[in-house]
C-alpha cells in the first residue's frame, strides 16, 4: 500500500511541479522538447570509453533545476530509482571487456569498468534530462510537442493514456490493497491465497475503469487528437533558448573541456 | 420545436455476461421537457442513459436523438448535442488540472483562446467552482469532483443534458446550488436520483424503472401518491410530501 501510493504520489508531484511558473515553466514545450532531445542525442553519441568529456554536460540539468526552482533532492531520488536497471545494462561490460585501458600506479582499469561507468554517467544524465523536461512542461504538453515534431498520434496518445491509465492502476491498487489490509486486522489475510484474486479483481477493474474514461472521452467530442490549451508562441525566449543549448551541447560534444583544461593548467605550470 | 426530442422505442440491452439490464423500454422526451427518471438500485437507470449518447449500443430497439437515428455515423453530432455526466465523476475526470479537463471538450469542439477561456470560466462559474481551477481533478473531495464533472458537461453547452444521479454525493448548499442550475437550463434535462425531492422539485414528469422496464410514466405528483406503486419499486414519497412526522409527534404530546 505505502509504496504504491508514494510512487504515485511522486508522478503526480512531477505533474504539480509542472505547473509551477518560472521563466522555464512558461518556454514553449517544443523548444524544450528540441533542446532535450538533442541533449540525450549528444550525451549517448559520446564514446563508450569516454568519462571526463561528459562532465560539462551535467550543467544543463543543474542549470534547469536551479531556474526552474524544481527541488534537486527529489529528482536526484528518483534518478538513484532508475540505478537498478542501469546497472542491469552495464555489468556485463567489465566481465566481457578485459582490455586494460588506464594505469593509476600499479592499478590497471580495463576498458570494461570505464565502459560501465561511462554507461552509469550517461543514464543519470539522460534521465535527469527527461525529469527535468516532464518536471518543468508536464507530461501531456511533452506528448504533444512531440506530436508536433512529428511522431505518429498513434503513438503519442498510446503515451498519454498509458500515464494516465497508470495513476488509474495506482489508485485501484491503493484502495484495494488498503480494504485488504483492514480487514486482515494485522493479520496476515489469507496469505498468497488472498492476493492472487485481488490482483485479479484489480486488473478488471482497471480495465472497467480505462474503458469509462475512455467513455467519458468519447462523449466529449475525443477523436484520438489531444489539442493544446495554450500556445504561447514560438518567441525570441525560445530561439535563444534553443540555439544556446544546442551551441554548448555540440561544443561540448566536440571538444573535451575537462582534457583541455587540465592541458592547459599543466602545461601553465610546466 | 421539435429538435431536440429524444425518442428510445423497444430498447433492449442485455450485458456480455448475460445479464439482461433493460427489457423493453419505451418513451418520448420532447424539447425543454425535465424528467425524472427514478427506479432502485440496478433497476437499469445508469443503463438507460448510457445509450442516449452512445455509449453503449442496444442489443434490440432504437434511440432517436432529433431526426437523428443513434449510429456510429451521427455519434460525432450525437456526443455534441447530448452532454453527459456520468454517476462516478472519477471516470469523468481525467486531464492533470481542473481548468484542462472542463477545456477538453470545447478544444475538441474547435475553440481556442479568449472563446475557450470565457467558455470554460463560464462553466466553472455554473457550478461555483473557479477556485479549484489549477487544482488537479484527483486531490478534489467527491461533491467537488461531482461540481467539475457536471462543468465539463456545461462546457460543451450541449442542448440536452443527461446525468446519473447529479446530486448524490453534495453537500446541501451544493445541491440546491445544483438544483438552480438545472431549473435554470432551459433546454431538455434527463437525470436519474435517489434524491426524490428534488426530482419533485425539478420535473413534472417522471419514469419509474423496475427490473429493466417502464413501470410508470407520468406527472411527478401522482406518481409519488400512488404509495403501492412506490413499494413495489422499493422506493419511497419524497419527504416534502410527507408532512413533519416530528411537528406532528410533538402537538400530540402537546
Ligand atoms: N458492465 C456490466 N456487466 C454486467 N452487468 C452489469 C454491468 N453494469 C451493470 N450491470 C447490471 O445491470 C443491471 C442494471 O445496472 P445499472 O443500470 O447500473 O443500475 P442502476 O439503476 O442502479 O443505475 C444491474 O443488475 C447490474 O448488476
Ligand atoms: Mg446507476
Amino acid at each position: 500500500m505505502s509504496t504504491i501510493t508514494t510512487a504515485l504520489l511522486d508522478l503526480k508531484y512531477l505533474e504539480i511541479l509542472a505547473a509551477g511558473d518560472t521563466t522555464i515553466h512558461r518556454l514553449n514545450p517544443l523548444a524544450k522538447v528540441l533542446v532535450t532531445l538533442l541533449f540525450i542525442l549528444c550525451v549517448i553519441s559520446c564514446n563508450r570509453y569516454e568519462l571526463t568529456a561528459l562532465l560539462p554536460f551535467f550543467l544543463f540539468p543543474i542549470a534547469m533545476i536551479a531556474r526552474a526552482n524544481l527541488p534537486p533532492l527529489f529528482i536526484l531520488k528518483k534518478i538513484i530509482l532508475f540505478l537498478p536497471f542501469i546497472l542491469l545494462v552495464g555489468i556485463f561490460n567489465p566481465v566481457f571487456d578485459r582490455i586494460p585501458l588506464v594505469q593509476f600506479g600499479s592499478l590497471t582499469v580495463s576498458g570494461g569498468w570505464i565502459s560501465f561507468l561511462s554507461i552509469i554517467i550517461r543514464s543519470i544524465l539522460t534521465v535527469g534530462g527527461a525529469f527535468v523536461l516532464i518536471g518543468t512542461t508536464g507530461f501531456t504538453p511533452t506528448c504533444q510537442a512531440l506530436r508536433r515534431m512529428g511522431m505518429p498520434q498513434v503513438f503519442t496518445t498510446q503515451l498519454l493514456f498509458l500515464y494516465r491509465y497508470i495513476f488509474v492502476l495506482a489508485e485501484e491498487a491503493g484502495r484495494t490493497s488498503l480494504a485488504r489490509e483492514l480487514r486482515s486486522c494485522g493479520t496476515k489475510g489469507q496469505g498468497i491465497e488472498s492476493y492472487r484474486s485481488l490482483i485479479g479483481a484489480l486488473l478488471l477493474r482497471t480495465w472497467g475503469r480505462a474503458e469509462r474514461i475512455h467513455d467519458a472521452m468519447l462523449a466529449r467530442g475525443f477523436n484520438g487528437e489531444f489539442h493544446r490549451v495554450q500556445s504561447n508562441g514560438f518567441g525570441r525566449m525560445e530561439i535563444i533558448y534553443c540555439f544556446g543549448w544546442s551551441a554548448l551541447f555540440i561544443f561540448f560534444r566536440l571538444t573535451n573541456i575537462p582534457l583541455v583544461l587540465g592541458n592547459f593548467i599543466t602545461g601553465f605550470f610546466a | 420545436m421539435s429538435h431536440h426530442i429524444v425518442a428510445v422505442k423497444n430498447l433492449r440491452h442485455t450485458y456480455p455476461d448475460g445479464t439482461v439490464a433493460i427489457q423493453d423500454i419505451s418513451f418520448t422526451i420532447t424539447h425543454g421537457e425535465s424528467v425524472g427518471i427514478i427506479g432502485a438500485n440496478g433497476a437499469g437507470k445508469s443503463t438507460l442513459l448510457h445509450h442516449l449518447n452512445g455509449t453503449l449500443t442496444p442489443t434490440g430497439g432504437s434511440i432517436t436523438i432529433g431526426n437523428f437515428p443513434v449510429t456510429k455515423e451521427t455519434l460525432p453530432s450525437i456526443r455534441r448535442t447530448v452532454g453527459m455526466v456520468f454517476q462516478n465523476p472519477d471516470d469523468q475526470l481525467f486531464m492533470p488540472t481542473v481548468y484542462d479537463d472542463v477545456a477538453f471538450g470545447p478544444l475538441n469542439l474547435g475553440l481556442r483562446g479568449e472563446a475557450l477561456e470565457q467558455c470554460v470560466s463560464n462553466a466553472l462559474a455554473a457550478v461555483g467552482a473557479e477556485t479549484l481551477r489549477h487544482k488537479p481533478p484527483y486531490n478534489l473531495s467527491g461533491g467537488e469532483k461531482k461540481r467539475v464533472a457536471i462543468a465539463t458537461a456545461l462546457a460543451m453547452s450541449p442542448d440536452i443534458l443527461v446525468m446519473d444521479e447529479p446530486t448524490s454525493g453534495l453537500d446541501p448548499y451544493a445541491r440546491r446550488q445544483a438544483m438552480h442550475l438545472l431549473a435554470a437550463f432551459s433546454h431538455t434535462r434527463i437525470f436519474t436520483s435517489h434524491d426524490l425531492d428534488m426530482v419533485l422539485e425539478l420535473c413534472p414528469r417522471v419514469i419509474v424503472l423496475h427490473e429493466g422496464v417502464v413501470v410508470a410514466d407520468g406527472a411527478a405528483i401522482e406518481l409519488f401518491n400512488d404509495t403501492e406503486l412506490l413499494e413495489h419499486c422499493r422506493l419511497e414519497q419524497p419527504l416534502s410530501m410527507r408532512g413533519c412526522s416530528y411537528c406532528r409527534k410533538l402537538a400530540h404530546i402537546r
